[in-house]
């Protein structure tokens, strides 16, 4: 039997993603009400002055946005690795990087992009100024893919492991200060009324880097889980 | 040159070669290290003039600037082993990358007090979001990261590749959060000393500086070196050159 083409493993291995995040709705809904639930106790831990709100509304949407993503990759690869499918993935006569980066544009697709759209609406709940909610929105679009991927690296290393869960946020949190404080930052740059092409730029360039690099790490660190 | 650097890697990627080299070099290195230690801090801490500003307060950089410095060598040391081990698949890089990780985490904490300590009398403050603060801060949570990642793994080839890898991408990330955090904010003075070109600190003071920042890398070296010797152990306890190891010490 000849190899499949990359893009017939490609479009293959996204459908199946799609079609297994679509079928267990919880996985997309879940992130979300963590993410809004998160942000909701900001006004109710400091206080709810629209001042004080509006000046670290950058920061808590951020930070909940980030731990959103992060726990939502906890079982990023459990569910396959329970079922066998990643031993396939890893052994078949494909290069592995294709099925894992479908898999990791199907994950933001249905994780990431909603914490985006969603996003501007808890900034406005949080009293940011609608001129600078389309920045918030731009910066957790560019910012979530570079999560997303850089937390799969995590989650690849630790798949087997039993206590998953708090070692996952230990390895990751520290990665992800880059895109923490460049993209709390574009936010606070727009609520000054500065101009914020550079930085979002250098948070696409972030992104770059993580999505052409990113994939290639994730699939060396399923092998290495796997006992290669 | 090169032929001679090559046979070195060659040799030191053999475990009993290994061992062999730090029977040999140990001895020394300990004693040597201490040495330049004692020397350079108990110059710099009594003997250096006192800064005109300063006062004595400045004194804490003859801990400071070694333990910095030697807590961002190691990372980067890390990094450069992981890769070695990801790409060759050298055993020897992998036991390297793991008794690298303690050291180095403890200096990055050294730093990080004694930046404290010296902050308070000159900044008025123990603590502030400064670029170099809070790269060093995010230095010793990688450091742990990595230590936390290997004793969570049992198989010891598997927790070396592992930790080898999230070494790789978090030296990429450490340049990252550099930069990013020096947009954020900076209050730290730059380098003052220089490889090229003129340092802006005077000789008498450069010095114990220089010997001290020797004394504690060369026992950063002969830390790595011990550990390293007892994890080859560990590993190889099966193989036969252990074991009449083991025979010639009982007998």
């Amino acid at each position: 039997m000849s190899a499949p083409t990359l893009g017939a493993v490609w479009r293959a291995s996204l459908r199946r993603e799609l079609t297994l995040i679509w079928r267990s709705p919880a996985d997309i809904v879940q992130p979300l009400f963590f993410f809004v639930v998160v942000v909701s106790l900001f006004p109710l831990a400091l206080s709810p002055k629209p001042a004080l709100l509006a000046l670290v509304a950058p920061g808590a949407v951020w930070v909940a946005a980030l731990l959103a993503v992060m726990l939502s990759l906890d079982g990023l690869f459990r569910r396959d690795q329970e079922s066998g499918a990643l031993d396939l993935l890893l052994t078949a006569p494909v290069v592995s990087v294709v099925p894992v980066a479908a898999k990791l544009l199907a994950h933001w697709l249905l994780t990431g992009l909603p914490l985006a759209l969603i996003a501007p609406l808890l900034g406005y709940m949080l009293q940011l100024p609608v001129a600078v909610l389309d920045t918030l929105m731009v910066s957790v679009l560019l910012g979530t893919p570079t999560l997303t991927v850089v937390g799969a690296i995590g989650a690849a290393l630790t798949v087997g492991l039993n206590r998953g869960g708090i070692l996952l946020a230990v390895l990751v949190l520290p990665l992800y200060v880059p895109v923490l404080v460049f993209g709390a930052g574009v936010v606070r740059t727009a609520l000054d009324g500065l101009p914020t092409g550079g930085l979002l730029a250098v948070l696409g360039a972030i992104l770059a880097l993580a999505v052409s690099l990113g994939p290639v790490a994730v699939a060396l660190g399923l092998r290495i889980s796997a006992g290669d | 040159m090169w032929k001679t650097i090559k046979r070195w890697y060659h040799q030191l990627g053999s475990p009993r070669y290994f061992y062999r080299f730090c029977e040999a070099v140990l001895p020394w290195l300990v004693p040597v290290s201490l040495a330049l230690l004692a020397v350079g801090l108990i110059w710099g801490l009594v003997y250096a003039p006192v800064e005109r500003y300063q006062g004595d307060s400045y004194r804490i950089i003859y801990i400071h600037v070694p333990a910095s410095s030697g807590a961002l060598m190691g990372y980067i040391a890390m990094g450069v082993a992981g890769l070695v081990a990801l790409v060759w698949r050298m055993k020897m890089a992998e036991v390297m990358l793991k008794a690298l990780a303690p050291f180095g985490a403890a200096l990055a904490a050294v730093s990080l007090l004694t930046g404290a300590l010296w902050g308070k009398p000159t900044w008025g403050t123990y603590w502030q979001w400064d670029a170099r603060m809070t790269s060093m801060l995010i230095l010793l949570f990688l450091y742990l990261g990595i230590m936390a990642l290997q004793n969570a793994i049992r198989d010891p080839r598997q927790a070396a590749r592992a930790a080898a890898l999230l070494a790789v991408v978090g030296v990429i990330n450490v340049v990252i959060v550099k930069y990013s955090v020096e947009w954020l904010n900076t209050l730290h003075q730059g380098a003052t000393l220089k490889v090229v070109g003129e340092s802006s600190i005077d000789a008498s003071m450069k010095w114990p500086l220089l010997i001290s920042m020797a004394g504690l890398w060369l026992l950063y070296a002969a830390n790595v070196l011990i550990r390293a010797r007892t994890e080859v152990l560990s590993r190889e306890r099966r193989s036969g050159w252990v074991r009449r190891l083991v025979r010639d010490e009982e007998a």
